[in-house]
């Protein structure tokens, strides 16, 4: 995947500006077929249908109570939608337990940050590089050969996530000493230390200075960039999102109003309607 | 002067027994916020069955591991039976569960192995010497060695291992855990196998020194000062309130019995942490509760 990446990377304002490989070539990783959820009659989502191609960053943006976190609350298992199915690398996704996304290859940030207070930065992060280890409890426990490894290689690649996302000279900080923005950071490098397939960020801007979120904003294009993670992203500002994605789909009252590239959707009058009201 | 060092350091090492049974608590207390009533009843059940196995002809080590492996079963029975059907109810529940746990162990202890004392031989000599003219117990030494080894191979357990590292993730934010892929049954179940261990080697060394019998299970009040003044959620606290209250009750008993009349041992450690719940209620290394409304 990287080395696709690499060979053809996606559009956007990128650094590479080299024309965008034929649609055929992206293999869609994520696909969300006519997915509705409703509560209590409110409908929350209504028959939202779209792709996420390997390696890209895609962005889902709407007003307040678009369906945008019911959205990714159904792909990381904690709701079950009405209707609808979500194919994953190629697998129809059925109701995740808690926790099973995150083995899956779904990696997740939190709106409201989820981190370990209490822990290091470092711990953090370890926490994330765990999920892949495969040492049993007893070889934990005396430390025998494969779990002396694994934490070796455990440690190698968090120190490689921190430095990546210039977090080193915060590693042995408590994660709740941190500020805001570091603290989304954190999670960001906890999210990509489970090496996940695909990455939803769930407002990772929220609240931040314009600043932060700039700073923000090229950590997630490096990850998708250098990583080769596949980003999903949710994003309440649609300037935020512009700058960094390759596609972006517009929900609204639980539909979806525009799905493309982003100067596509930007000129889109639906969405303009959407965003500035009837008026514009 | 000297009687006086006798006195502290005969405290200290009783102390590092209580200590020994109050680790249990806290390991459990910290990665899922239960007050494991049954801690005390583990320990019995751990001398117990270790004593009776010896008694049946045994060697040392081949019963050492069939206890253990006892323990990793209860632990897991626990998990399974206990704690996944009670998951997401308020801590009262899980106290009272475990409660009935304590009675369960109890009365399965007793209807396998019998209600009767069993002395046990660790072949730790129990003779006492003197060091610079203090008088020590060979024996008590020998615990304190094993508690330091005990809370070693914990603090190394939680640094940086995999199962370490869950298990505090899960004592910071269950939900957040949960989160990130951590699986919490498996956290559960290593850290009652950790408290099954702790309590194998508490119950030992407290039989050892008090004979096999039920008023082992009582381990589990003494430990409860012990909690109050180390704080709930802290190992070296732990073993520091273990000490704190070891030293302080035979210094009081010596020294203040007289004049309150004798038996002042069996109270003075819950005047102490009633002083502690009103100035200090976190304890002495616990972490402060801020909750915020």
């Amino acid at each position: 995947m990287n080395d696709l990446r690499n060979a053809f990377p996606g559009p956007g304002l990128r650094r590479d500006t080299r024309p965008p490989p034929p649609d055929a070539l992206w293999a869609p990783l994520l696909r969300v077929e006519d997915l509705s959820l409703s509560f209590d009659g409110v409908q929350a989502l209504s028959q939202v249908s779209f792709e996420v191609k390997a390696g890209q960053v895609c962005s889902i943006i709407g007003p307040n109570g678009a369906g945008k976190s019911s959205l990714l609350n159904i792909l990381s298992g904690l709701y079950r939608p009405d209707a609808g199915v979500v194919t994953f690398a190629g697998e129809r996704l059925p109701r995740l337990a808690p926790g099973e996304g995150a083995r899956r290859g779904l990696g997740r940030t939190f709106q409201n940050i989820a981190l370990f207070g209490g822990m290091t930065v470092v711990d953090n992060v370890l926490t994330g590089a765990a999920l892949s280890a495969r040492a049993s409890f007893l070889e934990n426990a005396f430390r025998l050969g494969r779990a002396r490894r694994e934490e070796q290689a455990h440690l190698a690649r968090v120190a490689e996530i921190l430095a990546f996302l210039g977090l080193e000279a915060h590693a042995q900080t408590r994660v709740s000493q941190l500020p805001y923005g570091l603290q989304k950071r954190v999670e960001l490098a906890r999210a990509l230390a489970a090496e996940p397939r695909l990455l939803l960020l769930d407002e990772p801007m929220a609240g931040m200075t314009f600043a932060e979120k700039l700073e923000m904003s090229r950590f997630v294009v490096r990850a998708n960039e250098e990583l080769g993670v596949t980003v999903l992203l949710i994003e309440h500002d649609i300037g935020v999102v512009m700058d960094l994605s390759d596609q972006v789909v517009v929900l609204d009252y639980g539909r979806k109003i525009a799905d493309g590239a982003p100067e596509q959707v930007r000129a889109d009058p639906e969405v303009v309607r959407a965003y500035l009201g009837e008026a514009a | 002067m000297q009687f006086f060092l006798e006195v502290l350091i005969g405290g200290l090492l009783a102390g590092v027994m209580y200590a020994m049974v109050a680790i249990g608590f806290v390991l459990i207390y910290k990665a899922s916020g239960v007050f494991n009533f049954a801690q005390g009843s583990m320990v019995l059940f751990a001398a117990l069955t270790f004593v009776s196995i010896v008694e049946r002809g045994a060697p040392f080590w081949l019963a050492l591991a069939a206890t253990a492996g006892a323990m990793v079963l209860l632990a897991v029975a626990v998990e399974r039976l206990l704690l996944r059907p009670l998951v997401n109810r308020p801590p009262l529940s899980l106290f009272l569960a475990t409660l009935g746990l304590s009675f369960v162990l109890e009365g399965a202890a007793q209807a396998l192995f019998g209600a009767q004392v069993h002395a046990l031989e660790l072949g730790i000599p129990d003779r006492p010497f003197t060091v610079g003219g203090v008088l020590l117990s060979s024996f008590d030494l020998f615990a304190a060695g094993i508690a330091a080894a005990l809370v070693a191979v914990l603090a190394l357990l939680y640094g940086k291992t995999r199962i370490g590292i869950a298990v505090r993730a899960v004592a910071d934010d269950p939900v957040a855990a949960l989160a990130v892929g951590i699986r919490l049954p498996r956290v559960w179940r290593a850290v009652w196998i950790a408290a099954g261990m702790v309590g194998l080697v508490a119950g030992l060394l407290w039989g050892a020194r008090v004979g096999v019998q039920f008023s082992l299970s009582l381990t589990v009040l003494k430990a409860l000062p012990v909690l109050i003044i180390g704080g709930f959620s802290s190992i070296p606290g732990a073993l520091l309130g273990g000490l704190v209250v070891g030293a302080g009750e035979k210094l009081a008993e010596v020294y203040v019995g007289s004049r309150l009349g004798s038996g002042i041992e069996n109270w003075f450690p819950y005047v102490l942490a009633l002083l502690f719940l009103l100035a200090r209620p976190q304890g002495l290394l616990g972490e402060p509760r801020t909750e915020r409304v």
